[in-house]
């Protein structure tokens, strides 16, 4: 199941973090920051051909021992990034990218919301909610 | 039908104990004389009359059984047992048996018409706090207090005028039956052992019909709405009763009984919410951005997270922007969390959008809603509307300002006896500053109207809602505001600080920092004692001789040549020394009140002096910017013209 969701935002700093070991969270984010390269890597090669109303999901990333990396970028450039722990191998990538899909309509959601200032992080709870909906369901 | 009615209950009055018919008249009287609409202890005679023939309306009637913490089926077994669902109404009879049956369910006994006839305690009436509530707002229009002891108090007292009430009463037979009072309609009664079950809901509705107290009539019309009876007194706890209770029914008919109270609109706070939504955009229809949003919604200091939470239960269709029923919603809950209620999980249903938008009727977009809620602003609010009109800075600490004042206003009690009782121009001044700061405030800070919202948040907890946020004036370090400088009304009042008593060093005030006023003022300082016998022509002189004067800082000169020009013109010959030294002697011969008055009006004179010369350098360095930019055009124009004439 999904043990690590992360929203990257343009600027590459993490605007949400949500792992379901909490504790290994730093671990996570230096996977998740050296993942980025892959997924800018993946789009550059992927090129335009692929930009589709969903956006770009590249996919798989790069297994590691432990997990496996999804990303997903939108067209604003937020990357979402998943770590999928590795023993649930039937994953496909379609199923991944619906899931990003999901959450990616949660997060144009969540942005609606003017108060929080571009930048603040906040976890909006349904956001929130949907994440963990996705961890679990992920399995 | 009496003897049926009698019959039918079996016990009936002749069962009743001395203490037992003192306690049910009175109740009785209660119920019935809030329902004739009786005005109080003053007028025995009438609502003794009028309770006489009238049936006790069901809404008090309902509530004192509400009291009574008995469970709503016994209640309505209970109903039904003392006929008066048979009748359609609660009489006398019906409303005595019910008591006895409510005595009897409370000593244990079952609920039947052989537990009467035993001889029971008097029933016992919780008078929860709910009700205590209700009458909030009347208490809190007289004592302007913001504790919820007062509406006790305020019961008390009512138990004590139906204790005069019933002493008249006595006199009647209880069996005697209102037969010249038809019954109220079934289904009005119908819904009364629906509102058993109805439990908290009685004060927050979204209809007014306020109630069958209206008039003498020994009609008692709980349907009618009446809303001009409302109008008469504050003290109608019982009025507030029924008012409410009606109310209550009415919604129930709408809709099921939602328990969560305090996130139900009523009407005036949507009219309220309707308002601020025109001011954001003034087509009803369509939506506020979020931005606009945002910094409405901000100025109600809540914090981000809040704020952002709100927008997420608010907005349902995440489009970041807000209908009308969206921005009601939001702003219902920004006023809750003001008042300390804890933000719920989910939005409640009573403020989703379809509800809200299928609930409300059309709104009347004009200035009557100002009008309908303001009028329910109690007189201990009037302090409020001044704080409202003013246009000083104060922002939304208001808010937490009048919810001390006020609180667990029961809105729909003030609404009716406010609506017609406050005289109008209480409403049109707050509506009008309140359009106008809305308009003209409207890029700095919004005013909420403070009233209504507050009596609507009132649940007999906390603090009100947002008092109305007055405009936010430009702080002086802004950049000249045209409009004040063309209120010279307001910078008096503000360069009222600056002058300083009579003899003062040239470098007096600490004045809106212009350098000109200062320079100016120490020569009108030397000005004003020699003037100051003639205050009035001087105070003509002084702001005559100052827009002759170009050059600011020559302006001493000018003044000086001006001033002693036209001390002659005013029949002081003289130089101005020697006109400053006759006055003087003059006036220390004079007693020293004279003197004081002299200087009073010397300081007036320097403040309408600094008022004037502050304008006037305003006016100059526009001048001065409006010649430079003439001088720029000149250049272009010059640059230009070879060009086209080649």
């Amino acid at each position: 199941m999904a043990v690590c969701i992360m929203v990257i935002v343009k600027e590459n700093y993490p605007f949400y973090v949500r792992s379901i070991p909490v504790e290994n969270e730093l671990k996570f984010h230096s996977v998740v920051h050296t993942s980025l390269d892959l997924v800018d890597e993946k789009i550059s090669a992927m090129g335009k051909a692929l930009v589709d109303q969903r956006g770009l999901c590249p996919g798989l990333l790069y297994p590691t021992e432990d997990y496996k990396v999804y990303g997903y970028v939108t067209n604003s450039k937020v990357k979402f990034v998943t770590l999928v722990d590795s023993s649930n191998t039937a994953h496909r990538d379609n199923e991944i990218c619906s899931m990003f899909w999901k959450l990616h309509n949660s997060y144009t959601d969540v942005t609606c919301n003017p108060f929080p200032n571009p930048g603040d992080r906040i976890r909006p709870r349904v956001f929130d909610n949907m994440v963990t909906s996705l961890m679990t369901q992920v399995c | 039908m009496e003897a049926a009615a009698g019959g039918g209950c079996g016990s009936g009055p002749p069962l009743l104990s001395e203490s037992e018919q003192q306690c049910y008249s009175e109740l009785f009287a209660r119920c019935a004389g809030a329902a004739s609409g009786g005005p109080g202890p003053g007028h025995p005679e009438t609502s003794r009359v009028a309770s006489g023939a009238a049936t006790a309306a069901a809404g008090p009637v309902a509530d004192l059984f509400r009291a009574s913490q008995l469970p709503a089926e016994t209640l309505h077994q209970i109903t039904e047992l003392c006929g008066a669902k048979r009748v359609g109404y609660f009489g006398p009879t019906q409303f005595y048996v019910a008591l006895k049956l409510i005595a009897a369910v409370q000593s244990g006994l079952p609920v039947r018409i052989e537990s009467i006839k035993c001889e029971l305690p008097l029933p016992r009436f919780m008078m929860s706090k709910n009700d205590g509530e209700m009458r909030f707002g009347n208490p809190a229009e007289l004592h302007g207090s913001k504790v919820q002891i007062p509406y006790l108090t305020t019961e008390k007292n009512s138990f004590k005028r139906t204790d005069d009430e019933e002493k008249q009463q006595e006199t009647q037979s209880p069996t005697m039956s209102p037969f010249a009072s038809p019954p109220s309609s079934p289904p009005h009664y119908q819904r009364v052992p629906l509102s058993h079950g109805y439990s908290k809901l009685r004060s927050s509705t979204e209809q007014m019909h306020p109630v069958p107290y209206e008039g003498r009539q020994p009609l008692v019309q709980p349907e009618g709405p009446s809303s001009g009876g409302p109008g008469t007194k504050p003290l109608r706890h019982q009025a507030s009763l029924i008012r409410s209770f009606s109310v209550e029914r009415e919604l129930q008919d709408n809709s099921s009984s939602y328990p969560d109270e305090p996130w139900r609109i009523t009407e005036e706070q949507r009219e309220y919410y309707v308002n601020q939504f025109r001011s954001l955009q003034p087509d009803p229809s369509s939506f506020i951005s979020g931005s606009v949003a945002k910094n409405f919604f901000t100025k109600s200091k809540l914090s981000i997270p809040e704020l952002s939470y709100i927008w997420e239960l608010s907005d349902a269709d995440c489009d970041g922007a807000l209908t009308l029923p969206e921005f009601c919603a939001a702003f219902h809950l920004i006023v809750a969390r003001k008042n300390g209620y804890p933000l719920p999980e989910g939005l409640p249903p009573t403020l989703q959008p379809e509800y809200l938008q299928a609930a409300f009727p059309k709104p009347k977009w004009d200035c009557a809603l100002f009008d309908s809620y303001s009028e329910s602003m109690p007189t201990n609010q009037q302090a409020r509307d001044l704080n409202r009109m003013e246009t000083s800075v104060k922002d939304m600490a208001d808010f937490p300002v009048p919810t001390q004042d006020v609180t667990g206003d029961d809105k729909q009690a003030l609404k009716s006896t406010l609506n017609e009782a406050v005289p109008k121009d209480v409403p049109e001044d707050p509506a009008t500053p309140k359009d106008s700061n809305n308009l003209k405030a409207r890029p700095r800070s919004r005013s909420y109207s403070s009233t209504s919202i507050e009596e609507a948040m009132k649940r007999g907890e906390d603090p009100p809602t947002p008092p109305p946020r007055p405009q936010k004036s430009h702080s002086r370090a802004s950049s000249l505001d045209l409009n004040k400088v063309f209120q010279p009304s307001v910078p008096a009042t503000k360069s009222g600080l600056l002058p300083p008593p009579p003899a003062l060093p040239p470098r007096p005030c600490p004045s809106q920092s212009e350098q000109v006023s200062e320079a100016e003022l120490p020569s009108q300082l030397n000005r004003a004692p020699s003037q100051a016998a003639e205050s009035s022509p001087a105070k003509k002189d002084v702001p005559h001789s100052q827009p002759p004067s170009k050059p600011i800082r020559r302006k001493f000169r000018p003044e000086n040549q001006s001033a002693e020009s036209q001390e002659p013109s005013t029949t002081i010959s003289g130089p101005a020394s020697g006109a400053s030294v006759k006055p003087h002697p003059t006036v220390q011969k004079q007693s020293s009140k004279q003197k004081k008055a002299i200087q009073t009006a010397i300081r007036k004179n320097k403040e309408a002096n600094a008022v004037l010369a502050r304008l006037n350098s305003e006016l100059q360095q526009q001048l001065k910017e409006v010649h430079q930019e003439r001088i720029a055009l000149e250049n272009q124009l010059e640059q230009l013209r070879p060009v086209t004439v080649l």
